[in-house]
């Protein structure tokens, strides 16, 4: 089984990595793939309650790489998404409690159990990013429509490079077409122009993802926006050609989110 | 004039031919801040520049060393970047550097 190994990163903080992860995770669940989300951020833990398994935690991955037990211990199985694991990583520790080749180790480790391993990437450039992404094949580059979030990914879309990661992809997360087609928001041709790298993806802003995350409920089975665009790049991962979401069509809301189109909410 | 000014915003009526949309505004300086991190010379490079275009200009003048500005600057209004350097010209040697 040729097993791909994923990190989902971004430079900047709080433009959707942990979501995307999870979802994306998800979505190539419910594709029939045996898929492992696994929480790079060790000592900012998230991606457990965003995917709603933080209850569930014996051990984590800083366990599992200082010996205190076996990998395959701290993998919890999501019951609600067949094929669906989540390694969460340590609260208590900082980013130098894993090193870059222990991260190889622990991806090479899951390649023999898991069709994809998804890395939730920590913000910033430094050690946490590095370890993250020692281990992928690939990555994916989340960023937001405005002008911090597009520089930081061209940043470490450089550093990708530099580490031979390919292919880079690109997400543009909580696109707001209402504010593109004022002008007043950065639409996705403007991203691409100014990074120069192949979309994977386009995330409405969906208020779906936030009250999602409340409930420690992951998207894929809702109606929503974000939830197609989320099974959508899982497709494009797949390598299934699925067309770009045309975010004018509202397409995916069903007929409530039709009626309040219709009303111009 | 500000009654008027958003009475027509109300009606998006010169929004966006009056004023620059901030979304171009926001593409622009974007492309400025890439294309400088994009070349993002090291310090080592750039002192080592320094020196062999001073060495050059050696040959031709006598400059005052200590007062030499060299900088990679970006020039938003062309689009490119500059190296721009302001070194002081103390005399020019009238024999020296030809060939």
């Amino acid at each position: 089984m040729a097993s791909r190994v994923i990190v989902v990163t971004s430079g900047k903080g709080g433009v959707g990595k942990t979501t995307t992860t999870a979802n994306v995770a998800a979505a190539l669940a419910e594709m029939g793939s045996k898929v492992v989300a696994v929480d790079g951020d060790v000592g900012l833990r998230n991606l457990d309650v965003v995917m709603g398994l933080e209850n569930r935690i014996v051990y984590t991955l800083v366990d599992a790489i200082d010996g205190h037990c076996r990998l395959s211990q701290a993998v919890i199985r999501d019951k609600r998404v067949d094929n669906l694991f989540m390694i969460p990583t340590a609260q208590s520790k900082t980013k130098d409690a894993v090193t870059p080749q222990q991260m190889i180790d622990v991806c090479d480790e899951l390649r023999n159990d898991y069709e994809y391993v998804l890395i939730d990437c920590p913000a910033g450039i430094e050690a946490g990013f590095k370890n993250a992404a020692a281990g992928a094949d690939e990555a994916l580059v989340v960023t937001t429509p405005e002008v911090s979030a597009v520089r930081d990914a061209d940043r470490i879309i450089g550093l990708l490079e530099s580490m031979d990661k390919s292919p880079i992809r690109l997400i543009v997360n909580r696109i707001r077409s209402d504010m593109v087609k004022r002008g007043d928001m950065l639409g996705v041709s403007d991203v691409l122009d100014v990074l120069a790298i192949d979309l994977i993806g386009i995330v409405p802003d969906d208020e779906a993802v936030i009250t999602s995350a409340n409930s420690g409920v992951l998207l894929t089975s809702q109606a929503s926006q974000a939830s197609h665009a989320f099974r959508n790049i899982a497709s494009r991962i797949a390598g299934v050609d699925v067309p770009f979401m045309n975010l004018d069509s509202r397409e995916g809301i069903g007929i409530f989110g039709k009626i309040k189109t219709i009303f111009g909410f | 004039m500000s009654f008027i000014s958003n009475f027509s915003n109300l009606f998006g009526i010169g929004r966006t031919t009056r004023h620059t949309k901030s979304s171009d505004m926001a593409k622009n300086r974007l492309t400025v801040a890439i294309a400088h991190d994009r070349t993002d010379i090291s310090p080592g490079i750039m002192e080592n520049m320094r020196r062999d275009i001073i060495a050059v200009l050696k040959k031709y003048v006598e400059i005052d060393e200590g007062n030499i500005e060299l900088d990679l600057e970006n020039d938003s209004a062309k689009g490119y970047f500059a190296l721009v350097a302001s070194v002081p010209v103390m005399k020019v040697r009238r024999t020296h550097g030809k060939p």
